[in-house]
Parts: structure tokens; C-alpha cells; sequence
């Protein structure tokens, strides 16, 4: 017997000719790659560290569960930080119910972060600012900087018109200007 | 907005690429641990190089020689089948270590349940006839046919044979020329030849 062969020499085909029959989504594992970063960002940004986790394992199985019914040509960005917006609302209302306060969550995303010796050294102030903003102006200001979205997609995911998610996500830098600043 | 505050914004957490990679891989354990997908997928090491494959909850559904880009054979699953598809090396562990069993002539048939979905009814007849062939045998494209209910289908036979998404598994390296040529392989003739003097089919090359 001799070495194993890893060259093709055939006149078939060297793999099955599969018919296109559908114009759906791409493979989940790749689209979980392309957006694993900005889903994560947008939730440690929208709900802390800490939260971040079961938020970002919720909206991906969400997506997973809604997946075969997309088309190919959605735009798979906006639609996973939709799904992640609901969550990290949902995790707000649930630490609200909680009674926990802000500030609190703030610490322990921040040191969650801190234990790592390659963590760069991160404004708590803009970072508890941001926090204690109202849902929408955070979801908003969060969905613009930390998912980059423009704000037709905002609008979208948010549930408003453009123009009302222009007026939020200007409030909501203002706060956190004077915040900071203060 | 070009100012700092929107710099600030938009550098803030910290190592996100190590984490949201960390994550999606305690993610895609769960999906696994729960069966949420319809498909999972992994490499597998053989002499031929590192394999593709993937399989339902009903068993192996496909294997893909190296030459196919993974791209193109997540693709075909996506498009055929789901594309409900998630990475799950530990899924295909019964795989690697049949295959391994296999190559090493220790293992002569295959306990690992397959999944038919990707075959069509035609190509389904010729193909378990040839999963019924046993190790070190051999029958010709006609003898295939003709058990498939198409006595002069030979050349549909080969089609069908060549359509084969779990070669190896499915032997079709055991269906050769009446005449004793080899015929082809949709893995490469070489493969072919090397499989058949693995089972002792046909004497070793010198």
C-alpha cells in the first residue's frame, strides 16, 4: 500500500453538485462569528459585564430559534442588535425590579474588567453615565456608538421614528457631556 | 460627533475580541448540550488530510474530502438542509474515532448512524446496495444497477455513486469496472486505490 493520497485525479466531480434551492441566511456559525464582537461590545456597554454573558447567550439563541425564516439579503447586524437591545431592556427591568442600584452594577462591570492585567484603564464616570441614562437614550446612544448603526437602523430596532431616535440620542449626549464634564 | 466624548464612547470596554470569542464558544457548547441546531460540524483527521463532518440528530450526513473549502460545504448544508449549522468538535467524536478504527484495520463496518437527507430516492437504492457490499468485496457499476432495479443504468449508477455525501462510510470505493478497472472515485482515483488495498481488494502497489 503506499502514502496516502491527498491529490484528486478524477473525472467525476470531486465533491456532490447540490441543486440551489433557497435563498436564506448564511451557515449560523459564520454569522455568529461576523457579529460575536459587536453584539458583546453593545451588551458589556448596554448592561455591564456581569450581564453581558446571559444577555449575549439569550439574544443568540433567540436568533438561532428565528434563523431558517430570515432571507439572505436582511441585514443580519441590525437584527442581531435588535434582539440584543430587548434583552439588555429586559435585564435593566429585572435589575430595576431588583432594587439593585446602578452604581453597583457599574463597580462590579468595571472590576470584572479590571482583573485582567491587560485591561486599559477606562472612565467609571462616562461609564456610570451612561448607566443611569433613560432606556432610550442609552439603548440609542449605545446602538450608535458601540454597534454603529446609522439611525435608520436604530429606529428601527428601537421601536421609533428616525427623527425621534436623532432627538434621543442628542439628549442623551448631552447628559452625558454635562456628566462628565461636572 | 467627532469629538472626545465620542471617542471615549466608542473605546470603552476592553478586550472585546477575547471575550465575545470566549462567549460564543460557551454559547455554541450550550447549543450543542441542548441540541438547538439541526446541524453540527467538525474537522476529522484521516490520511487523506483533515475531513469535513457534519451530522443531524439523526447521524452523519455528510463527509468531505479536503480539497472542499469549509465555506462551500457549510454552504451546501445551509442550502439544503438548515442553516441551523453550529461548530461542535466533541459531536462528531464517535466519527473520528470510527474513521480512525477504519484506517488503522481494526474496524471492517461502521456503527455510526447516518442520516439519508442529502441523497436522492435513485441514488438512495444504488447506495445502500453498495453499503451492503462487504469489506474487501467489490461489485461492478452494472451489478449496482441491476440491483437498483436499473439492469442498463450503469452510467446512472456511476452518477449516483459519484453523488455519494458520506464516502468511505458508505463505500462507495467498493463499485469498480466488470472489466477490472477502477472506474472513478468523486474523492480521486488514488483514494480509491488506496481504500481497496487498505480492505485487501487489490494488492498493494509496489
Amino acid at each position: 500500500m503506499g502514502s496516502p493520497p491527498t491529490t484528486t485525479t478524477s473525472r467525476f466531480p470531486p465533491h456532490p453538485r447540490f441543486i440551489h434551492v433557497s435563498n436564506g441566511p448564511p451557515p449560523f456559525q459564520r454569522f455568529l462569528d461576523a457579529h460575536r464582537e459587536d453584539v458583546w461590545r453593545f451588551l458589556v456597554a448596554s448592561v455591564g459585564r456581569e450581564d453581558a454573558e446571559d444577555c449575549f447567550q439569550e439574544t443568540f439563541i433567540s436568533a438561532l430559534r428565528a434563523y431558517p425564516r430570515l432571507r439572505a439579503s436582511s441585514n443580519l447586524k441590525a437584527w442581531v442588535l435588535t434582539i440584543a437591545h430587548r434583552k439588555a431592556l429586559d435585564a435593566h427591568r429585572a435589575r430595576a425590579r431588583g432594587a439593585l442600584p446602578v452604581a453597583e452594577i457599574a463597580d462590579v462591570a468595571d472590576g470584572a474588567d479590571r482583573s485582567s492585567s491587560a485591561a486599559p484603564p477606562r472612565d467609571e464616570s462616562l461609564w456610570h453615565a451612561v448607566h443611569e441614562l433613560p432606556d432610550r437614550q442609552r439603548s440609542v446612544v449605545v446602538l450608535r456608538f458601540l454597534g454603529d448603526l446609522p439611525h435608520r437602523d436604530i429606529a428601527a430596532a428601537i421601536g421609533c421614528s428616525e427623527e425621534a431616535a436623532r432627538r434621543s440620542l442628542h439628549e442623551g449626549l448631552t447628559t452625558l457631556r454635562q456628566e462628565v464634564i461636572a | 460627533m467627532n469629538d472626545s466624548l465620542a471617542h471615549a464612547l466608542r473605546t470603552m470596554p476592553g478586550e472585546t475580541p477575547k471575550q465575545a470569542a470566549a462567549a460564543a464558544r460557551r454559547l455554541t457548547e450550550r447549543i450543542v448540550a441542548e441540541r438547538l441546531a439541526d446541524i453540527d460540524y467538525a474537522p476529522v483527521e484521516s490520511p487523506f488530510g483533515t475531513l469535513h463532518a457534519a451530522s443531524t440528530r439523526r447521524g452523519l450526513v455528510r463527509l468531505a474530502f479536503p480539497e472542499e473549502p469549509l465555506d462551500e460545504f457549510l454552504e451546501r448544508l445551509a442550502r439544503k438542509l438548515s442553516p441551523r449549522i453550529v461548530a461542535a468538535p466533541a459531536a462528531l467524536d464517535p466519527v473520528q474515532r470510527e474513521l480512525d478504527e477504519y484506517f488503522s484495520g481494526r474496524r471492517r463496518t461502521f456503527d455510526l448512524a447516518l442520516d439519508w437527507a442529502l441523497i436522492t430516492p435513485f441514488a438512495r437504492r444504488v447506495l445502500s446496495n453498495t453499503a451492503a457490499i462487504p469489506y474487501g468485496g467489490h461489485l461492478s457499476y452494472a451489478e449496482v444497477a441491476a440491483e437498483a432495479g436499473s439492469p442498463r443504468g450503469a452510467r446512472a449508477a456511476g452518477n449516483a455513486l459519484g453523488s455519494n455525501p458520506i464516502p468511505i462510510v458508505i463505500p462507495c470505493h467498493r463499485v469498480l469496472h466488470s472489466g477490472g478497472g477502477l472506474g472513478g472515485y468523486g474523492g480521486g482515483l488514488d483514494r480509491k486505490q488506496y481504500l481497496l488495498e487498505l480492505e485487501g481488494a487489490l494488492p498493494p502497489r509496489l
